[in-house]
């Protein structure tokens, strides 16, 4: 009981008034460091055209029309989307940020101020997005208008709807994962080499880096399960293959509902680790450290 | 079985009626026995023993407080002093509830610190070190805003209460440059600030002027002073000038190895621990060293000017008989630097902790 923080909700949602300004706030302080902020936003684009070239190598190089049931086309689009998808669930600075102020003790802060340090850091980073789409924008629309050669017509609504749901999602998800990882902080002196895992796991598992279906063709040895399968039991996906998927029309009817509903539950998941961590890590400083 | 119902109704009745009407007359601060004992990693130097290090840790426990009771009454101006390592900066985490006490209570305006409640957390402020509250990239007026929503201020009182404190430490010129562009002294003038907006009940410094300049440390004090008097906030501070003790604070604590050594008044320190006086002579002609001798212990001779140590019941009895037999230009009786009191103090406090060490040792 004791060096538990008392919850609330009122806590963990301020009001209009506190959201607002929080984000103004956020938005001032990320403004402050604009210039880093511009060049790392507009160099995340610099990839995208080495796919194009890296893509139609391969395909002439292989002969055929398609590779795992993906045209050039479909590559090239499917690149793109998950950059879009990692624009939302990516979280750059989070956990490393997280265990930074426990290390140096700004977390101290959370502690004396009424205020929730999640719900804190969830507007932040929510400003942190604002001001990054508001850069990123006009390049991304460019990028997309140029690509557009590349995508097949437009989705229908219900899939567009979904396809946003899954990027909203993506973006907590993305949140309280990094968030829980950076609260190890409060029982490991050191998190880097912990973050650099999860980055590399996240890259390879979350489809950043090929389409997860291309992991249905790989079984494994008598059990009859693919590694695709394996790969679909993990939280990852949701961060970038799942949201391209649906754009591009691969999951649709019974599996979207049901795909929808399991990145919910993920959500949930890691929201409430992110809690327990939080409690248990404050219990723990304030029991050794502080 | 009735009667221990009837009993226990009565116990809960008298509880709240205690506890409702107490609220005005009891103390702000209420501490009883809190100890604080910290695990800490025991590594010797060296790759070899960082190598055994990965194996078995040794670790041994640090009692940073060993048992401290002390209460507080609302308004009250309390000064913390204590040698580095004394357990000053532990007892102010405690009380801000950053951290849990190994055994022992406390209680801070009604709550247990460390249970962090909101209700709590909203009436009490602790300024502990630079770079605590503020924004570093950001100006301090951005802040100062974000404390209006954390703490859920109305717009004009927050406002109000904003500019006066900014005119009261001259800092309006401050506040809307980044707060990392500004000095150590102005930086802890806007830590105070955020501080103080939301008005806090209880007021917890750790170390406000430490690496202040003169004229910092002055406009500190008539701040904190002034801020003290007119809302009548109970402040507790830790220090290690003395400058800040006289200017600010009647009441005195003294924490050695996690002890309290002393509390009272600081009157009531140079009473009890000053048995000299300084007493500067200034002769026509110099007398002997012998002569002098005489007189009391002899701290400084410089040409005719002589500054000499003597015990303060013989002050009386040992000038007259100087002045009677020598001819004097000058003459002025200081008492004892507060510096030099407060570090004899400290030096006490130590050779009472190694002895008792040394005889619980030898018991064990």
């Amino acid at each position: 009981m004791s060096g538990m923080a008392t919850f609330s909700w009122q806590q963990l949602l301020p009001s209009w008034h506190g959201w607002t300004t929080m984000l103004s706030i956020s938005v001032a302080d990320r403004l402050a460091h604009r210039s880093d902020f511009f060049v790392g936003t507009l160099f995340r684009f610099l990839p995208i055209v080495t796919q194009i070239f890296l893509w139609t190598a391969v395909f002439s190089a292989a002969g055929s029309e398609l590779i795992a049931g993906y045209s050039r086309n479909d590559f090239v689009a499917y690149y793109l989307l998950t950059m879009m998808a990692r624009s939302f669930s990516s979280m750059p600075g989070l956990a490393g940020g997280i265990a930074r102020s426990v290390r140096d003790g700004s977390v101290k802060k959370y502690l004396v101020q009424p205020i929730d340090y999640v719900g804190f850091l969830m507007a932040a980073r929510v400003a942190h997005k604002l001001v990054y789409f508001a850069i990123a924008a006009a390049p991304f629309g460019l990028m997309f208008f140029l690509c557009r050669g590349f995508f097949p017509p437009l989705p229908e609504m219900p899939t567009i709807a979904a396809f946003l749901a899954t990027l909203v999602m993506s973006f907590l998800l993305g949140f309280f994962l990094e968030a829980t990882l950076g609260m190890l902080g409060f029982w490991v002196l050191e998190v880097s080499s912990l973050i650099f895992v999860y980055m590399l796991a996240q890259y390879l598992l979350s489809g950043h880096m090929f389409p997860l279906d291309m992991l249905d063709s790989i079984t494994l040895s008598s059990s009859g399960y693919s590694l695709g399968d394996l790969v679909q039991l993990l939280p990852f996906q949701y961060t970038a293959y799942f949201p391209c998927a649906v754009w591009l029309g691969k999951i649709q009817g019974q599996e979207l509902v049901s795909g929808l509903l399991v990145e919910a539950v993920w959500v949930v998941v890691a929201a409430v680790a992110c809690r327990i961590a939080f409690l248990r890590g404050t219990r723990r400083y304030s029991a050794f450290g502080g | 079985m009735i009667l221990v119902f009837a009993r226990w109704g009565l116990y809960c009745f008298a509880m709240t009626s205690s506890s409702s009407d107490s609220r005005s007359l009891s103390p702000v601060i209420d501490v009883h026995g809190l100890a604080k004992h910290y695990r800490v990693a025991d590594k010797q130097e060296g790759l070899a023993s960082s190598i055994r290090g990965l194996f078995h840790r040794k670790s041994r426990t640090v009692e940073a407080l060993r048992g401290v009771s002390l209460t507080v009454e609302p308004g009250e101006f309390v000064a913390i002093l204590g040698p580095n390592g004394a357990g000053k900066t532990t007892f102010l985490k405690l009380l801000a509830g950053i951290i849990t006490p190994t055994t022992g209570t406390a209680t801070v305006l009604g709550h247990v610190p460390w249970q962090r409640h909101d209700d709590f957390r909203r009436r009490f402020a602790l300024v502990m070190g630079q770079k605590n509250q503020l924004w570093w990239d950001l100006p301090a007026a951005e802040s100062f805003r974000l404390h209006q929503v954390i703490y859920r201020l109305d717009r004009q009182r927050f406002e109000q209460t904003r500019d006066e404190l900014v005119e009261l430490l001259e800092v309006g010129r401050l506040i809307h440059q980044p707060v990392r562009e500004l000095s150590l002294g102005e930086r802890m003038k806007l830590e105070l600030i955020a501080a103080l907006l939301h008005e806090p009940e209880v007021l917890l410094l750790d170390e406000p002027t430490i690496g202040l300049d003169v004229v910092a440390q002055h406009s500190i004090h008539a701040f904190l002073r002034k801020v003290q008097t007119e809302r009548g906030t109970t402040v507790l501070l830790t220090t290690h000038y003395m400058k800040d003790v006289a200017a600010l604070c009647r009441r005195v604590v003294v924490i050695t190895h996690g002890r309290i050594l002393y509390d009272g008044t600081l009157t009531e320190i140079i009473d009890r621990f000053t048995t000299h006086k300084i007493v500067t002579l200034d002769f026509e002609q110099p007398p002997s060293e012998t002569t002098i001798a005489g007189w009391g212990y002899p701290c400084e001779r410089d040409g005719p000017q002589v500054r000499l140590r003597i015990d303060r019941e013989r002050i009386a009895e040992t000038l007259s008989r100087i002045l009677a037999g020598e001819s004097v230009l000058d003459v002025t009786v200081e008492d004892v630097p507060l510096e030099d009191v407060i570090a004899d103090l400290f030096r006490a406090g130590r050779d009472e902790y190694a002895l008792a060490e040394t005889a619980s040792g030898g018991q064990a």
